[in-house]
């Protein structure tokens, strides 16, 4: 089933951030993508999102172009940054995707904010201001905000980059509950190698200059993924592989 | 509010309280300081008081004159006052608008840096020549030396919105009206009471300036009536009323700013 499909199909121009870049992402599926930096992953999911535009190839989000699946808004965006409005309490902040940008007027579905900050973990901080909340509260806000209009694909940019190592384990193991809670469909950008193989059903892995596919590789580790799956032979033999691939593309 | 809450907070405001006063204490004690010397100093020398009068004889003015000095402060605080709604205003909009047209910011800005850099005291005569002796020069001046802080402050203020946030908002596709309300006005609100407190003061100074030129009322034209007939008592006590207005603009647009901004400026995210 291709419902998310990414080509990139380059061969002029002097600075080529992806080249014959293809890949599919399953419905409901979460992928990791891993590179090292520079090789373009930003790049990659910012065209999804309709923030850069592509040369050559083409993008499709169940169908549409980038452009009409921002429109309709298919996907949302989760950055390395919380990206809050300071002035705003939480919960106003996740109501914000619904204030703005529906030009149609149409009544989107769409979830309930308090319910969505209960379901990050933030029941009873609605009122909180940013300044108030730790940097791993803000990323969960910012989740939130990102899940209210029932996005079909939620696309997320290194979100837990900034966060110490603890806040970041933990939120990984929130990301995948949330994940299976709503059934969205998530491509995660990252550079940790851990991260990816923890939270990846597949990771894509890139090389650099120019950005091509390395491998797409299926992790599977058959049961629930706990943080302490860390530890087993398992996912250590998957993070040297990644490893590998990461050397060799560099 | 339970019992015990209720003392602990009445006792956490008492404590803040003398916090505040042992924090104020060292610059109400100079001040005092200050005044006894000045006293002793021109007491003590003889100095004749059409030189120096002391702060005693100050104090007297505003006891006995007190009726020519509120009659003059009148029009000079509604010339400041206008003079700061109008040049903020002004410097707010044109700022919205550099911000939204590129072509517009190249256009204007530099003739605003041009305007800035002509000394208030040289542009006065030009405008009483252009808008006669009524309030309408002290207005514009007022309005001219508070429009320029606004207009760099407010243009920063509206730019000052992270790269992430514009990408935000347009995975949101959100216009620019969206853009401008939700996001850039309140962003800019920290730069703006910024500019604004300069204002509050340079307003004062702008009236008082614009007076000097052609005014029989207003402290400024008391200024200058008290310095040519060596009333140096009144003249003292006109300038500390002068001070007085530009203290209590200060301290409403800081109060305001401790309404409005409850949130930390962007610079800790």
């Amino acid at each position: 089933m291709r419902d998310l499909a990414v080509r990139f199909e380059t061969d002029t121009g002097l600075v080529t951030a992806l080249d014959g870049v293809g890949f599919d992402v399953p419905v409901g599926g979460l992928v990791t993508m891993l590179g090292p930096s520079g090789c373009g992953k930003s790049t990659l999911l910012r065209a999804v999102a309709d923030l850069v535009p592509i040369g050559d190839g083409e993008i499709r989000v169940f169908g549409r172009s980038p452009e009409d699946a921002r429109l309709a808004r298919d996907f949302a965006f989760v950055f390395q940054d919380a990206t809050l409005l300071p002035w705003r309490s939480a919960i106003d902040n996740v109501r914000l995707p619904l204030e703005v940008g529906r030009r149609d007027g149409g009544v989107e579905q769409h979830a309930e904010p308090d319910e969505l900050l209960a379901l990050v973990g933030l029941a009873g901080r609605e009122a909180a201001l940013p300044h108030e909340l730790s940097g791993g509260m803000r990323q969960r806000v910012s989740i939130a905000r990102a899940l209210v209009c029932r996005p079909r694909v939620l696309l997320m940019d290194e979100p837990f980059g900034a966060l110490d190592e603890i806040t970041r384990d933990k939120l990984n193991e929130e990301l995948l509950r949330i994940w299976r809670e709503t059934g969205t469909t998530i491509i995660f950008v990252t550079h940790s190698i851990p991260e990816a193989t923890f939270l990846g059903q597949k990771c894509l892995v890139l090389s650099a200059h120019p950005g091509r596919v390395r491998q797409y590789v299926d992790i599977d580790f058959g049961g629930p993924r706990t943080l302490a799956i860390r530890d087993t032979l398992e996912f250590v033999e998957v993070t040297a592989h990644l490893r590998g691939l990461l050397e060799e593309s560099t | 509010m339970n019992r015990p809450a209720a003392v602990a907070h009445r006792g956490r405001r008492e404590r803040s309280r003398t916090a505040n006063w042992r924090r104020r204490a060292p610059a109400i004690a100079a001040a005092a300081g200050i005044l006894l010397l000045w006293q002793a100093i021109v007491s003590g020398f003889g100095v004749p008081t059409y030189i120096a009068p002391t702060p005693i004889q100050v104090l007297q003015v505003f006891v006995e004159q007190g009726d020519v000095l509120w009659i003059n402060f009148w029009p000079t605080l509604m010339e400041a006052a206008s003079g700061f709604l109008v040049g903020n205003t002004v410097a707010a909009v044109l700022a919205v608008w550099f911000v939204h047209s590129q072509l517009a910011e190249r256009a204007f800005y530099p003739i605003a840096v041009f305007v800035n850099t002509i000394p208030i005291i040289a542009v006065a005569p030009i405008l009483v020549l252009l808008l006669g002796n009524g309030y309408a020069p002290k207005i514009v001046i007022a309005a001219l030396i508070c429009f320029f802080p606004t207009l760099v402050n407010m243009v920063r203020g509206l730019k000052a919105v992270s790269p992430q946030m514009v990408e935000l908002m347009r995975v949101l596709s959100a216009s620019g009206r969206e853009v401008l309300f939700k996001v850039r006005l309140q962003s800019s609100l920290p730069f703006l009471f910024a500019a604004l407190k300069i204002a509050s003061t340079t307003c004062v100074i702008g009236a008082i300036v614009g007076e000097w030129i052609g005014s029989n009322y207003g402290l400024g034209s008391l200024i200058i009536e008290a310095t040519y007939n060596f009333r140096a008592p009144l003249l003292y006590a006109t300038v500390v009323l002068g001070a007085g207005m530009a203290v209590a603009a200060f301290a409403i647009v800081s109060f305001v700013e401790r309404r409005v901004l409850r949130w930390k400026p962007p610079e800790v995210f």
